[in-house]
């Protein structure tokens, strides 16, 4: 259903016929099934769709987390290994995943260190980040000593210190509230219009989605494939959040939904 | 936002350290150690009343049950012998003698302890340094871990005389020989536990690694190093506690006049129950405080480390 789009921005992800099957004890798992995506330059992409239709798994295909059983997958035009090995992107994982030794600015700084940079860059680029995500004051705590939330904007601190140009987000504002939230999407917006970063995003809210993304991506379980890209035509860029209640927007949101509930069969 | 405004409620109230271990530890321990002596006053009479009574009997003198009650706490050679009776010939042994003499358990406690730190300082390295290996290694783990683990089925009373003998053979002498039986018993637990803790890490934190494109050598220090720490110290614990059972044991079959194994030979040839029962606390004290400096040291640890205890 993609619309043929002429496009002069070059492709960051390109999957073609992509499948991944899981072997377990209980039998093969679907967990991708035939996907076949583009992903240009710039883009917002996010994912939605019920709890276990791949999401994640398509994610970390991506980024070389996991390998597919079949089809092609190309990640800045190489292969997703060389595209890691390059460190094209930066991963913010579904759970927060710091290292409970580790102060807040020394998990933000963790792959700074790891990347070698020196210790005034590193220093810079934790207090930007934590700033952005409004833990500042916060570098000397322990994980233990944050709420979820915290120690979830933390971790996209963490990501976002890497600087990719690919940014690859798994459901990075579960863990938070509304209004918190509504500031980070604003924001990750604001940096997105900024950098001309290309953000892949998974998501369970119709109205994230919507309000972020140039692209959805509605996927279906069972086996998880694609069931339906909506291109949005919001306008790029910065969005104030009162977009939302306007019919444009509105329309979208609709059209996610009826693929979603399409996608989403009861029956087993 | 001023969700962050939750000041940092740094432990204003936390009770001073000390007062919170007595109430946390030494509470309990003394109830137990009370419950203990009990037991053990019971038994002292159970054990010794035969003995004792047939002595009484031998003499001649008449005597009252109360008579013979008290004396079985204060027979020169009792089966078991009595709390107090052990407390003074600590006492006597330690404080009441100069450090220099064979009479000493100062002095024999000495010669114990460093055989047990040194062979117990291998042994940790040893051991994390075969855990290193296997973790690195499909190959070691396979190859090295069935003899790692088969080691231990030997009864170290068997091969401590072997061991001593040969390193006597090839020259080595003194301290080490002891210290290689310590080193064999501590570096099991060490090795087993870093083993366990450098694969502690879970998924989502290699992961995390992978994706910056860690070198192994980095995932090591970063993650899988930290991560095993509190696993070094419990097995540590256990380390330290079977070095000096290790250097207790190498000083019983080889003929060691020194040490706190060489006392309880000593004492068992002459039937000294007294000398053998204080150098059996000389042992479990010194191994009390030697877990303790351990348990310490965690502690120390994981609160530079930033660890909830
Ligand atoms: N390592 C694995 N081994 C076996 N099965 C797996 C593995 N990882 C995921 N799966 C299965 O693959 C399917 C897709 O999982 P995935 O985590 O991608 O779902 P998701 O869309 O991210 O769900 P959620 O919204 O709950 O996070 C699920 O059925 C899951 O059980
Ligand atoms: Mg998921």
């Amino acid at each position: 259903m993609t619309e043929a789009r002429s496009s002069t921005r070059p492709s960051v992800i390109d999957a073609r016929g992509l499948s991944l099957t899981f072997t377990t004890a209980d039998g093969p798992v679907h967990a991708l099934s035939n996907v076949d995506l583009t992903i240009e330059k710039g883009d917002f992409v996010s994912f939605i769709g019920p709890s276990g239709c791949g999401k994640t798994t398509l994610l970390r295909v991506i980024a070389d987390l996991e390998r597919q059983t079949a089809g092609t997958i190309t990640v800045n035009g190489t292969s997703p290994e060389k595209a890691r090995l390059d460190r094209a992107y930066g991963y913010v994982f579904q759970a927060p995943a710091l290292y409970p030794w580790r102060s807040i600015a020394s998990n933000v700084a963790l792959p700074l260190e790891i990347m070698g940079l020196p210790k005034a860059e590193r220093l810079r680029r934790v207090q930007k980040n934590l700033a952005l995500v409004n833990l500042a004051g916060f570098e000397k705590k322990f994980p233990w000593q944050l709420s979820g939330g915290m120690q979830q904007r933390a971790s996209i601190a963490r990501a976002l210190a890497v600087e990719p140009d690919l940014l690859l987000m798994d459901e990075p504002f579960g863990a938070l509230d509304e209004i918190v939230r509504d500031h980070l999407n604003e924001q990750l917006l604001q940096l997105w219009a900024k950098t001309e970063k290309t953000v892949v995003f998974v998501t369970h809210s119709i109205p994230e989605a919507v309000y972020l993304s140039t692209k959805i991506v509605v996927m279906s379980p069972r086996p998880g494939r694609i069931h339906d890209i909506v291109e949005s035509d919001l306008p790029r860029g910065p969005r104030p959040l009162d977009i939302r209640e306007t019919p444009e927007f509105l329309k979208i949101a609709h059209r996610v939904r009826e693929g979603l509930r399409a996608g989403h069969s009861y029956a087993d | 936002m001023r969700t962050e405004a939750i000041a940092p409620l740094r432990a204003a109230h936390r009770p001073h350290a000390v007062s919170r271990w007595v109430a946390e530890s030494a509470v309990p321990v003394l109830a137990v150690v009370g419950a203990i002596l009990v037991v053990w006053m019971v038994a002292t009479y159970v054990l010794n009343v035969t003995v004792q009574r047939d002595a009484l009997d031998r003499a001649g003198t008449p005597y009252t049950a109360g008579e013979l009650f008290l004396a079985t706490y204060t027979m020169e050679r009792p089966i078991l012998p009595s709390p107090h009776q052990v407390a003074q010939e600590l006492w006597k042994t330690t404080v009441g003698t100069p450090i220099t003499s064979k009479r000493s358990l100062v002095y024999h406690g000495w010669i114990t302890l460093s055989s047990t730190l040194v062979g117990f300082g291998i042994g940790t390295l040893l051991g994390i340094g075969l855990a290193v290996l296997i973790v690195h290694s499909r190959t070691l783990d396979k190859s090295l871990m069935p003899w790692i683990v088969s080691s231990q089925t030997i009864p170290i009373l068997a091969i401590a005389p072997m061991i001593v003998v040969v390193a006597n053979a090839l020259g080595v002498t003194g301290l080490l020989p002891k210290a290689f039986i310590s080193t064999y018993l501590s570096f099991f637990p060490v090795a087993v536990g870093m083993v366990t803790g450098l694969r502690s890490p879970d998924r989502l934190h290699l992961d995390l690694m992978r994706t910056y494109t860690a070198t192994s050598s980095q995932v090591f220090w970063k993650l899988r190093l930290p991560a095993a720490v509190p696993f070094l110290f419990t097995s540590m614990k256990v380390g330290i506690a079977a070095s000096l059972v290790g250097a207790i044991v190498a000083e019983l079959p080889t003929g060691a006049v020194a040490g706190l194994g060489a006392r309880l030979l000593a004492g068992s040839y002459y039937g000294q129950t007294v000398q053998i029962w204080s150098a059996l606390f000389a042992a479990a004290l010194m191994a009390a405080v030697l877990v303790a400096i351990v348990g310490m040291l965690d502690r120390i640890v994981r609160q530079r480390m930033g660890i909830r205890s």
